[in-house]
């Protein structure tokens, strides 16, 4: 047996590190070291509730939004509001703008270069992805960043800005859209259209968002001249629709009213109990204790402790590891495509791929319908006070899986905060039990060490780790 | 001019919003302007060992190298071990990385506020991360290299402060230095580039008519100034935000909610909560740069008496209830 350590894992969100037991050029073991520390459940602490607004979107540059939307819900919790109609359109288009913009990021930018390594050079595809796809001097890159800076110029007028904005509130938003700025979006929105349609997808997102079946999806990408088609070719010649199974077990807090919230396991759907949620620290520099629910739970660093390999804590859902993101979405929403995907195969690197892009398919036309229904004139942010002593949830989807926001108010001031992300359940360690969590599940059987394929790039890739969250 | 990137303890914010430099694509804009990445932590291909070479070669002197950008701020802890960020791969503190390619670079740069000042993560009571900035620790002169650093270009670290920065901030500093250098001239007294420290948020704001009144907001969503009641601090932040509009059309202020001087030293902790303005006797503490406090109060007494209706009523909602006269041509001309 012997340890490979990979790192610094680049083109993720933030540093990561991959410890791998090799036997005979295959994997035995894995462990996933998440390596910084942010602290940030310790800086909320003592403040006045509302500067969470402040303060958490700072946990991820890439995220940002959605740690700004599942603290406003759990403010609004504590608060006993909701939002205006107005406010929750313009949430979820907030929400939606960025969590499209990072699929396509995750795609163009941070997934697709590894498929123009040198290693691949015999393959039939190489020439065309290294074309598109080398980093940063490949020509989609080109393309897509202006794309990706149109979409988000949503931005500018929903938010103010991205990252780091302060307009979602826990009533709605801090910004009317007025009527002519309701034209405008609608614009941007056919601008985004256009780009996907021609370059992501070589097809119209109705006919994308359509595809029911595995042999449906390769039947539509043979031999289409666009982006999605031709990572497809690559996926298959390598074998990539049937590599990087975790535990199948998939878990959704529900987004924009269009995917619902849920747990799927052995092709069941079962609704989510929020109770059931608790966070292991056995393999964490943080002190240990037994795993407590995020609405008691603690974050103390205990930075020699032995046997701990990382700084991110174990979240489990009635004692089992879960996978999140779009997939898991799409898999608790029934889409035939992903649901077939992932009976014939297992959550693979192909599955997670596609249901990201589909999602873009999905969402976009969903965005326009929202803009439509804003009503300019109507109120776009409900009033509310906040109590001297109370708590809130917050269970948002953000684009990488489900983040939950727990918080409690105490003679005014914020008492407890605790934060799970996304990556925590995808890239969680071991917990006392020795249960694994799902990409270290993921990697077991790879071939990896002296002269073997990237293969484990793109499974630990295919997750869309935002580790700066993972560790906040 | 080659450019290093690395990241710690921050949220790879600047480098999203690096990415929506417009209008060009911002490789095409660097590479034409002359500037590469030599390694990036979000863009570049090489990962693990083939990352560490080039890291080290250039830690060792023997790979040249011009810039070196940090985004995020030093963690020194715990205990002064470093161990809060260990370079994956490496088992080596990233700070201890820091100081080596510092001692190489031509120049460096503090990509936003973290990496200038500390940022959130000095902000925990008592910081138990013993996070600095590259050069200051919020708004003395120390951190991590210490106040009396100096690259081999000449200059002390060029902060490139705001949380996150905009993206023509650090496009149009790499590609000054790239055309003609820098000089302390070019920089304030905080080390931030001029270029955009020069300003004041509150130059260009849209909300400037309701300012001239005091016809103030007084809850989230409403059009009026942003100053009297919630928080803005715009007439004291030193940058260009509402004159370089973010996201094609946007800045703090347009999006409907306060500037929380995110480009300053110790913005993280003002001392009262963000979206409030604390006062005495009625009177915000936070007076408008280079603003007399007796002038101030006796404008705004003034300004106050002399607010037309339109102004006062559409500062309180959300979308404007009166419109701006139209002045129609009389018959006695």
């Amino acid at each position: 047996m012997t340890r490979l350590v990979l790192g610094p894992f680049n083109r993720v969100e933030g540093d990561l590190e991959v410890s791998l037991d090799l036997e005979a050029g295959r994997v035995q073991a894995a462990y996933v070291n998440s390596p910084l520390f942010r602290g940030f459940e310790q800086i909320m602490v003592g403040r006045a509730p509302l500067d969470a607004l402040a303060i958490v979107p700072r946990i991820c540059g890439i995220c940002s939004v959605a740690q700004s939307a599942a603290a406003a819900e759990a403010l609004a919790g504590a608060m006993g509001i909701r939002p205006t109609p107005n406010g929750q359109l313009a949430r979820q288009l907030i929400q939606a703008t960025e969590n499209l913009a990072d699929h396509l990021t995750h795609f163009y930018l941070f997934f697709m270069p590894d498929f123009a390594r040198p290693a691949y050079v015999d393959r039939s595809w190489h020439g065309a992805v290294a074309r598109r796809f080398t980093a940063v001097k490949g020509e989609a890159a080109a393309e897509v960043l202006p794309a990706r800076a149109g979409f988000l110029k949503l931005m500018g007028f929903l938010a103010g800005r991205w990252p780091h904005t302060l307009a979602i509130q826990p009533g709605g938003s801090t910004r009317a859209i007025t009527a002519g700025e309701r034209i405008r979006l609608l614009a941007l929105l056919r601008e985004f259209r256009s780009f996907l349609e021609k370059r992501l997808f070589g097809d119209t997102l109705a006919a994308v968002s359509q595809l029911d079946s595995k042999a449906a999806l390769l039947a539509w990408a043979a031999g289409r001249p666009a982006d999605l088609p031709l990572f497809i070719e690559a996926a298959r010649d390598l074998g990539l629709d049937k590599l990087g199974r975790a535990g199948d077990r998939f878990l959704s807090f529900g987004a924009y009213g269009l995917f619902p919230a849920g747990i799927w396991q052995a092709g069941q759907v079962k609704g989510l109990d929020p109770s059931a949620i608790v966070e292991d620290s056995a393999s964490a520099w943080l002190l240990a204790g037994p795993p407590l629910h995020p609405a008691m739970g603690e974050t103390i660093v205990a930075a020699d402790k032995p046997d701990a390999y990382t700084w991110c804590k174990a979240p489990r859902y009635a004692g089992q590891s879960l996978e999140v993101g779009a997939l898991a979405r799409q898999m608790l929403a029934g889409h035939p495509l992903l649901r077939d995907l992932v009976q014939q195969d297992g959550a693979s690197v192909m599955a997670r791929v596609v249901a990201r892009l589909l999602e873009l398919a999905i969402v976009v036309p969903a965005m326009e319908s929202w803009v439509q229904a804003l009503q300019p004139g109507e109120p776009f942010c409900a009033q509310g006070a906040l109590p001297d002593e109370g708590s809130g949830v917050g269970l948002v989807e953000a684009a990488r899986g489900s983040l939950g926001h727990w918080l409690s108010i105490r003679r005014g001031r914020i008492e407890r905060y605790q934060i799970i992300a996304p990556t925590t359940w995808n890239f969680s360690p071991r917990d006392a039990g020795g249960q694994p969590g799902p990409l270290e599940q993921a990697l077991l059987g790879l071939p990896a060490g002296e002269g073997a394929p990237p293969t484990v790039q793109h499974v630990v890739r295919s997750f869309d780790p935002c580790m700066v969250c993972t560790v906040h | 001019m080659k450019v290093l990137w690395l990241q710690s303890g921050g949220c790879g914010g600047c480098t999203q919003s690096l990415l929506c430099s417009e209008p060009r694509s911002l490789f095409d804009e660097l590479a034409d302007a002359g500037i590469e990445f030599l390694w990036h932590p979000a863009l570049s291909l090489e990962s693990g060992g083939e990352a560490l070479h080039i890291l080290e070669e250039c830690a060792a002197g023997r790979l040249a190298f011009d810039v070196l950008c940090v985004e995020g701020a030093m963690l020194r802890g715990p205990n002064g071990t470093g161990k809060f960020h260990l370079m994956a791969g490496s088992g080596r503190p990233l700070t201890e990385w820091v100081e080596r390619l510092a001692g190489h670079a031509r120049w460096v740069f503090a990509i936003g506020s973290c990496t200038a000042y500390g940022g959130f993560s000095a902000n925990t009571p008592g910081n138990p991360l013993e996070a600095c900035g590259l050069q200051y620790d919020e708004q003395t002169p120390g951190g991590l290299l210490g106040r009396d650093f100096v690259a081999a270009g000449g200059l002390p670290v060029v902060n490139i402060a705001g949380c996150p920065t905009h993206p023509g901030w650090v496009v149009e500093t790499l590609e000054k230095l790239a055309l003609e250098g820098l000089s302390a001239t070019d920089l304030d007294e905080f080390g931030r580039p001029l270029f955009y420290a020069g300003e004041l948020v509150h130059h260009g704001c849209a909300r400037n008519e309701y300012y001239e009144f005091k016809a103030s907001a007084e809850k989230p969503s409403d059009l009026g100034c942003l100053m009297e009641n919630l928080g803005c601090k715009g007439t004291q932040a030193h940058a260009d935000c509402n004159l370089r509009p973010w996201n094609g059309s946007g800045s703090c202020l347009r999006g409907g909610f306060a500037c929380i001087a995110c480009t300053e030293p110790g913005f993280e902790s003002p001392g009262h909560a963000f979206q409030e303005t604390p006062k005495v006797a009625g009177i915000p503490i936070g007076l408008p740069t280079d603003m007399p406090k007796a002038w101030f109060v006796a404008l705004a007494a003034l300004s106050k008496s002399a607010t037309p209706k339109r102004v006062r009523d559409n500062a309180v909602v959300d979308h404007p209830l009166i419109r701006p006269a139209i002045r129609k041509k009389g018959g006695g001309k």
